[in-house]
């Protein structure tokens, strides 16, 4: 079996993409898979504290590109789950560093041995987001419930059509369910409506996100958070489950438009 | 129900409108292109039938991931036409 490579992006920046990378790939690993994250924000680099290895990196994506390193050299293991890697951006140079060939020539020579390639796209339809797409069998985006990030999620769909990637899925971030109740902000279902393409997952907005990330250890190895459950139910989905939604993605009509949307693929 | 007579929540707001926001984002076309296009169109269509010109509408539709341009063009039947 050769790996599954999975970009996660979003247009609007700051709506959640390197939380999801860090808690997909944690979850994932904890089922057993073997799994590389791969940051593909050069300049901005970040996966490496949401994960808790900033202090091991030696070597960065960019040192694989101009050979001063083997590929297996900039690996970062996870401290916790053996079967998790981290390659990490380069800090200190700028995105036309790499090109998406590099990322196209890095993701093959890793399927070979890992199950899953996550790739943490930076925000925006530029460089980075360019690189970060070129190897992707799947790519998830993320935004919140709000007018400003659906409305770049738009465009990058669209981006993403037309570079004929194939339908995005979707992940719908920091959903608080009281403000939906009460109408005052856009349901998971409302979302869904505007974007037109598949639902993978609704993570509930949740303090214990911040609470991981301030620790290095993120949220899905929390089993008490709702927001690491969520993580949990999407790695799941991600390997081929079927698993059901949690309550507060249950609305009747969320659950008609989710299986009108995944049955037409 | 009780509901009815509050002010209108933001999501609805919100919805509305990102739903016209997305359908001109995704054809760039803007409002007042497509105002353009509708008196272009009302022309063309003069030269051969007789119409109501402030009764036709003309909107961007979405449907899923595609966009189509509605048109409804009422025709003024002979027998109502106003006779100047
Ligand atoms: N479900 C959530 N509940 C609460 N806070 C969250 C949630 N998801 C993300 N956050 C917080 O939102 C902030 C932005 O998240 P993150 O860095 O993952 O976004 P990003 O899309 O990667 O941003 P950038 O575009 O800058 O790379 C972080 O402070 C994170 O802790
Ligand atoms: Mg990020």
């Amino acid at each position: 079996m050769t790996a599954q490579v999975i970009t996660v992006t979003s247009g609007k920046g700051g709506v959640g993409k390197t939380t999801a990378v860090a808690n997909l790939a944690t979850a994932l690993a904890a089922d057993g898979k073997r799994v590389v994250c791969i940051d593909g924000d050069i300049g901005l680099r970040n996966l490496d504290v949401i994960m808790g290895l900033e202090n091991r990196i030696v070597y960065d994506i960019v040192d694989v590109i101009e050979g001063r390193c083997k590929l297996k050299q900039a690996m970062i293991r996870d401290k916790h789950y053996p079967s998790m890697y981290l390659i990490p951006a380069a800090q200190t140079r700028d995105k036309n560093a790499v090109s998406p060939s590099d990322m196209v020539r890095i993701c093959n020579d890793l399927r070979p041995d890992t199950d899953f390639i996550i790739i943490d796209s930076p925000a925006g339809i530029e460089r980075g987001f360019r690189n970060s797409i070129a190897a992707a069998d799947r790519v998830l985006v993320v935004t919140n419930p709000e007018v400003s990030a659906v409305r770049d999620a738009d465009r990058v769909v669209g981006i993403l059509e037309a570079e004929e990637k194939g339908s995005p899925a979707l992940i719908i971030n920091r959903l608080n369910p009281v403000l939906v109740k009460n109408n005052d902000m856009l349901s998971a279902e409302d979302v869904l409506d505007l974007l037109g393409i598949q639902l993978i997952g609704i993570v509930p907005e949740d303090e214990s996100v911040i609470i991981g990330s301030n620790r290095g250890a993120p949220v899905v190895t929390d089993t008490k958070s709702r927001a690491g459950q969520a993580f949990r139910n999407i790695a799941k989905r991600l390997q081929g489950h079927d698993v059901p939604f949690m309550e507060l993605e249950q609305q009747n009509a969320l659950w008609s438009a989710f299986q009108r949307l995944t049955g037409r693929k | 129900m009780f509901n009815f007579f509050k002010r209108k929540q933001s999501a609805t707001s919100a919805k509305e409108r990102l739903q016209l926001v997305l359908v001109h984002d995704r054809t760039d076309l803007t409002p007042a292109q497509l105002e353009a296009l509708k008196d272009d169109l009302l022309k063309a269509i003069s030269k051969y039938i007789d119409i109501d010109p402030d009764a036709v509408q003309l909107a961007l539709e979405r449907d899923g991931r595609s966009q189509r341009l509605v048109a409804d063009i009422p025709l003024r039947g002979v027998s109502r036409h106003r006779a100047g």
